[in-house]
């Protein structure tokens, strides 16, 4: 789950880091207000989960409060790669000398938490990563000690030569860490982290992404997530525990195991289709799930087919059956459904929907194509 | 033979006396398993009924259970709020293999309970995986006995039902397995696919391995190097997720395009660099391998 710029600022000033100050507002007068309050000289920052909020004209500068008022009233009407801004976040501007960069994640090879830091802040890291790797420095954290004095100390002296300053962005980084694992993040970055012409080293923008895994024992950054950065489908989704991902075909995937949904969209697109959607419904055998699956399916109107592939392990088939009749006797789906099953009670799965006059097949190839054709697609039998 | 695990692996079950944890427990005592017990805190003293009449103790602790049975191995079914926990009480208790099969672990206990059991030299398979079945020998985990059979495919998949479609076929062709692995589709997994080649190539019987990838990370990419570098034996690959958009998690934790790695494409490219031939659809594995290997 992605946090806004100003959810993370909370979590980075709980966690006792210098912090950029700054307000959100969600309508222009409420930026003015803010604005005053800082004196005029203010930066408007639009607030949504998107990269490339400056290159689309979401970060402006305001030298008078009026002006605030104004940036505010055109970002809040803006849309940023498809995501309406809702709020703003408005900060006093800062006297910048220098911008450096600093992020913690897990590292997939190594196992654990690596710090990175770069005195190439205030730009686009990958880039960083691309061009000039060596200005990026890397740092494993072993989780069972977290971050050591000399650990962040050796980090910040790659920042700054300023032994004053130094000091100060190993406390940053310090606290960085802390707060990537105590909130349990997968993702915790500043970007610039900055020092001022007076000699502060401060963040001025955060970015922070949590592990889905941690919010059921997180119930306030649970609380954090914003309703209108999700679509209705992907919250009831979310609210029936499904896995679920909108593209922008007309074959509708219904699949049970993340793995066999990805081949499954694959297979579509290989027989000529284009799969609507990524939908994994789990290894638990739930009709209520399949009913839930089918209603976000049949919502999308691009959808030509419905596309069930189950291949029963712990999920039983039956089970998967019971859910297509609940679902086709308490709604009209509007398009044909071709089913394969296979596995765990499959017999009698088939016989389930031969008594309601529904058919079901074995090969996952069959399947599709027969999806695919449906769809409208072209058939193309690349064999 | 087969990899890891055997017939006389004595297996220990955590979370035995739960929905999932029970269940499985039967299907593999069904299957011929040796589960010497079960753990439960808060149940120890209890028995634990299998199938056709058999019962195993449960106990309270890992530690108590492997004292009293000399149980080498354990299948994780607890919760994800307690996975890691238990992943770390049973290398504590020195189990040399630790399977998880539970989904959603929070990543940042992984981290802490891969690091415990590399100190104490105890594998983990997964977490997020079905575990691993040795047709004819032994199952440890959730993946259906019925659709293997023994012979000489050793097979290693980040996925369940794709793994189970893949041997569906392999079996049906006559093409039997060695083993089959399910390493877990999380981003942190203990055991990874070079580890599970190493352990192929080291088995007199496995004679030809088939790898199931998917988009995420760089373990496919890793693994076709050492075959590259190390493997004599023919090596039949399919990655999943050709059609996944970048930046967006597919299902599996660790299934996700970063920037412009972990592609499906370019783990296709580092397969095909190495000498692996990979199959555009499932139902080409099996006629992939049986042409490697020559039947």
């Amino acid at each position: 789950m992605n946090l806004h710029e100003y959810q993370a600022k909370e979590l980075f000033r709980a966690a006792g880091m210098a912090v950029n100050p700054g307000e959100v507002a969600d309508d222009p007068p409420g930026a003015r207000a803010v604005a005053e309050r800082y004196g005029g000289r203010v930066v408007v920052k639009a607030q949504v989960h998107s990269g490339g909020r400056g290159k689309a004209g979401g970060v402006r500068l305001a030298s008078t409060a009026a002006e605030a008022e104004q940036h505010a009233a055109a970002i809040l009407g803006m849309e940023i790669r498809g995501l309406a801004v809702e709020r703003v976040l408005v900060s006093p501007t800062e006297d910048i000398a220098t911008e450096a960069y600093v992020g913690v994640l897990v590292d997939r090879e190594a196992q654990c938490p690596v710090i990175m830091v770069s005195a190439e802040g205030g730009v686009d890291i990958e880039e960083v990563a691309a061009t000039n790797p060596e200005a990026i420095h890397k740092l494993p954290v072993d989780p069972r000690y977290g971050i050591m004095p000399h650990q962040a100390w050796t980090l910040a002296t790659r920042l700054h030569g300023d032994a004053g300053l130094a000091r100060q962005a190993a406390r940053i980084i310090s606290q960085l860490y802390d707060a990537f694992v105590g909130n349990g993040a997968s993702m915790a970055e500043i970007n610039p982290l900055i020092s001022t012409a007076a000699g502060e080293v401060k963040a001025i923008d955060a970015k922070v992404s949590i592990d889905d895994n941690e919010l059921f024992r997180r119930p306030a950054i649970a609380g954090m997530r914003d309703p209108a950065s999700e679509s209705a489908a992907d919250a009831k989704a979310r609210a029936a525990g499904l896995s679920f991902v909108k593209l922008e075909g007309s074959v509708g995937c219904c699949v049970n195991g993340a793995g066999l949904a990805m081949a499954t969209m694959d297979l579509v697109k290989y027989y000529g289709g284009e799969p609507a959607n990524f939908l994994d419904i789990g290894g638990s055998s739930n009709p209520d799930k399949v009913v839930a699956a089918l209603e976000i399916i049949t919502a999308d109107r691009g959808v030509k087919v419905i596309l069930f592939n189950i291949f029963g392990g712990i999920t039983r088939c039956d089970d998967v059956a019971r859910g297509i009749l609940e679902a086709v006797e308490r709604m009209d789906m509007g398009v044909p459904l071709v089913i394969r099953l296979t596995g765990t009670n499959e017999e009698l799965a088939r016989e389930m929907l031969a008594d309601a006059g529904m058919a079901a097949v074995t090969s996952m190839d069959d399947v599709v194509r027969e999806a695919v054709r449906l769809a409208g697609g072209d058939h193309v039998d690349l064999r | 033979m087969s990899i890891f695990v055997d017939e006389t692996t004595r297996v220990i079950v955590q979370g035995i006396t739960g929905r999932d944890g029970s269940f499985h427990t039967r299907q593999m005592m069904a299957y011929g398993t040796q589960v010497v017990a079960g753990v439960t805190p808060g149940k120890g003293g209890r028995s634990f009924d299998g199938p056709d009449g058999t019962a195993v103790p449960v106990f309270d602790t890992v530690a108590d259970a492997v004292a009293e049975t000399g149980a080498n191995a354990s299948v994780v079914y607890v919760p994800p709020a307690f996975a890691a926990g238990a992943i770390m009480e049973a290398a504590d208790s020195e189990v040399a293999f630790i399977v998880c099969v539970t989904e959603g672990v929070p990543v940042l206990d992984m981290t802490r309970a891969h690091a415990l059991a590399r100190d104490r030299g105890s594998r983990v398979l997964g977490p997020n995986c079905p575990g691993i079945i040795c047709p004819g020998r032994t199952n440890l985990g959730i993946i259906p006995g019925r659709i293997v059979t023994p012979g000489p495919v050793g097979l290693i998949s980040r996925s369940g039902t794709l793994t189970y479609e893949a041997v569906h076929h392999l079996t049906r062709d006559g093409l039997g397995q060695t083993a089959c692995v399910g390493i877990g589709g999380d981003p942190l997994v203990g055991t990874s696919f070079t580890d599970c080649l190493a352990a192929f190539a080291a088995d007199s019987d496995t004679e030809a391995v088939v790898m199931i990838g998917e988009i995420g990370g760089t373990a496919e990419q890793e693994a076709a190097d050492w075959v590259g570098a190390n493997l004599d034996i023919p090596v039949v690959g399919f990655i999943a997720g050709r059609t996944a958009p970048p930046g967006t998690r597919m299902g599996h934790a660790g299934a996700i395009i970063s920037g412009s790695s972990g592609t499906a494409a370019e783990k296709t490219r580092a397969f095909e660099d190495n000498g692996i031939k990979v199959a555009k659809r499932p139902v080409e594995i099996s006629a992939l391998v049986a042409a490697a290997l020559g039947r």
